[in-house]
């Protein structure tokens, strides 16, 4: 049951990769990843929006024991960032000193390589924030 | 709707417990419960089990357990809301017996966490979080209920060190409780001491990994009378459950709890009672900031005030409110299926007057909270002495 299985991480490549979200045409409510139902109205029709990479640090912690997945990267900051436009993501604070982190820091998302399945396997993509 | 009473209890052995499988610890708490309810037949049982897949390898948890019990014949079924998963079973029972599908239900909970890597646990833990959108980028639960930690203190004040008096205060109980799992007090110091795990949150913020199992027979009023033994009666007076969005970041604003506080309302309007009416609780403490913003969230303080109350007393035994007698998922231990079913036991044991040096004097109205992830599944009950 690896989390890289290839077709699992294809599926995400149009949110992971290109930040493609859904905006709901009843409610207006961005989707991040896209689903089929709006989680604010249950609005079922929604429009492709692509997600501003900018935005603010909402809540962070510092990671120091972390997953097998990520374990060669502790400590590292992971963040909830709120989007320019609303969409909240959950991911890593790159290129910072833990430190300086505060609540409100500017940051914008970077792609970036998140994980990978050995030396044979997927090398899934993601995005980073880092301080803008 | 019957009323429903929980009739017999039983934990089995907690802790690291490398001599006994997850069969054993189960049968060990269900005899128990099953010896203390004074019956040898049930018509159903409910299994809460977060992960066995994960953790040992075998599913159809209720074929397996009916069968180890002797009890190949009836219904049993194994729910699973991660951490909620024995508060649900124990909803899942009392639906049973107060329908009338079942006047007698075996209601357990069982983890076996310890068969595996340090690594692997986490893995099958994080499976709780939301795959893709929190545990993909590196999250783990420490760092989710971290984040949580972080926006509360940003939001209300609350300090490191209030944090740190949860610990203190559940070690505190359950060094008065032979079944937990760490019976060592511990100081605020040493919890600012201990190893960082996910900053805010040190080691000694975190409910430790456990073995262990807890069950309880639940019956209609009826049949309760007749095995009550001259026992006090525990009646479940009122019980809700509720959902939550998945993702911690999903939640508008992450210093509350919505489904814990919708879970409670449910439990209050059934039962026809009020916060001010519970005299004791055992919540969900899985790290330190969770007993706090579940204690706001169900009412039992005001918001933004959670951090004040290990701190000033009023949650310790002996204080106005005692939260997590038995220790807690901290001290006792968090064998995530289990424990559930386990803080019934607790109440159970406390309203029947029997909880020795750890007893709340005079105490009739008790409640559970049990969630699963960062809240995205939580259940309440309220228990009370049946007049």
């Amino acid at each position: 049951m690896s989390p890289l299985n290839p077709a699992r991480t294809a599926r995400e490549y149009p949110a992971r990769y290109r930040l493609e979200a859904a905006r709901c045409d009843a409610c207006g409510a961005v989707s991040y990843p896209a689903r089929l139902v709006c989680p604010a109205c249950r609005g079922r029709k929604f429009s492709p929006v692509t997600l501003s990479p900018e935005g603010q640090v909402l809540t962070w912690s510092v990671i120091h024991v972390g997953p097998s997945s990520h374990k060669h990267e502790v400590p590292y900051a992971l963040a909830i960032v709120e989007l320019t436009g609303g969409a909240r993501v959950t991911c890593q604070i790159a290129d910072v000193d833990p430190a300086a982190i505060r609540i409100g820091m500017p940051v914008r998302l970077e792609f970036r390589r998140i994980q990978e399945d050995g030396e044979a396997g997927v090398i899934a993509y993601g995005h980073k924030a880092v301080p803008a | 709707m019957r009323d429903v009473a929980i009739i017999g209890i039983g934990l089995s052995r907690w802790g690291e417990i490398w001599d006994a499988s997850l069969r054993t610890l189960w049968t060990e708490a269900a005899l128990a419960a099953l010896d203390d309810a004074g019956l040898d037949h049930i018509d159903a049982i409910t299994v809460g089990c977060m992960s066995p897949g994960l953790f040992i390898g075998q599913e159809h948890l209720g074929g397996l357990l009916a069968d180890e019990l002797g009890m190949a014949g009836v219904p049993a079924t194994r729910v699973e809301s991660a951490c909620a998963s024995g508060g649900v079973a124990l909803r899942t029972a009392f639906a049973e017996v107060a329908a009338g599908l079942a006047d007698v239900v075996l209601a357990t909970g069982v983890e076996k966490m310890t068969d595996v890597s340090g690594d692997e646990c986490t893995a099958a833990l994080a499976a709780a979080a939301d795959a893709e959108v929190e545990v993909f980028p590196g999250a783990t639960f420490p760092a989710l209920y971290a984040m949580m930690a972080r926006a509360h203190m940003a939001r209300h004040g609350t300090t490191r060190e209030q944090l740190a008096a949860v610990a203190v205060k559940n070690h505190r109980h359950g060094s008065l409780n032979p079944h937990a799992q760490f019976r060592q007090q511990i100081s605020v110091a040493d919890v600012l001491a201990s190893a960082k795990v996910a900053e805010p949150l040190n080691i000694l913020d975190c409910s430790p990994i456990t073995d262990g199992a807890a069950a309880v027979v639940l019956a209609d009023l009826a049949t309760a009378k007749r095995l009550a033994k001259g026992r006090p009666i525990v009646r479940i007076a009122g019980v809700g459950q509720a959902s939550d969005r998945m993702a911690l970041q999903s939640r508008r604003d992450m210093t509350t709890l919505p489904a814990t506080t919708a879970a409670g309302e449910r439990a209050f309007k059934m039962a026809g009672k009020a916060p001010v009416d519970i005299q004791l609780a055992e919540v969900h403490d899985c790290f330190t900031i969770a007993e706090i913003v579940v204690l706001e969230a169900l009412g039992l303080c005001p918001a933004g005030q959670g951090g004040l109350q290990a701190e000033s007393g009023r949650t310790a035994l002996g204080g106005a409110l005692p939260v997590n007698p038995s220790g807690g998922l901290k001290s006792k231990g968090h064998p995530v299926g289990a424990t559930g079913v386990a803080q019934a036991v607790e109440i159970v044991t406390q309203l029947r007057g029997a909880a020795g040096p750890r007893q709340v004097p005079g105490a009739r109205v008790g409640l559970t909270q049990n969630m699963g992830g960062t809240g995205a599944s939580t259940v309440v009950h309220i228990l009370e002495v049946a007049s």
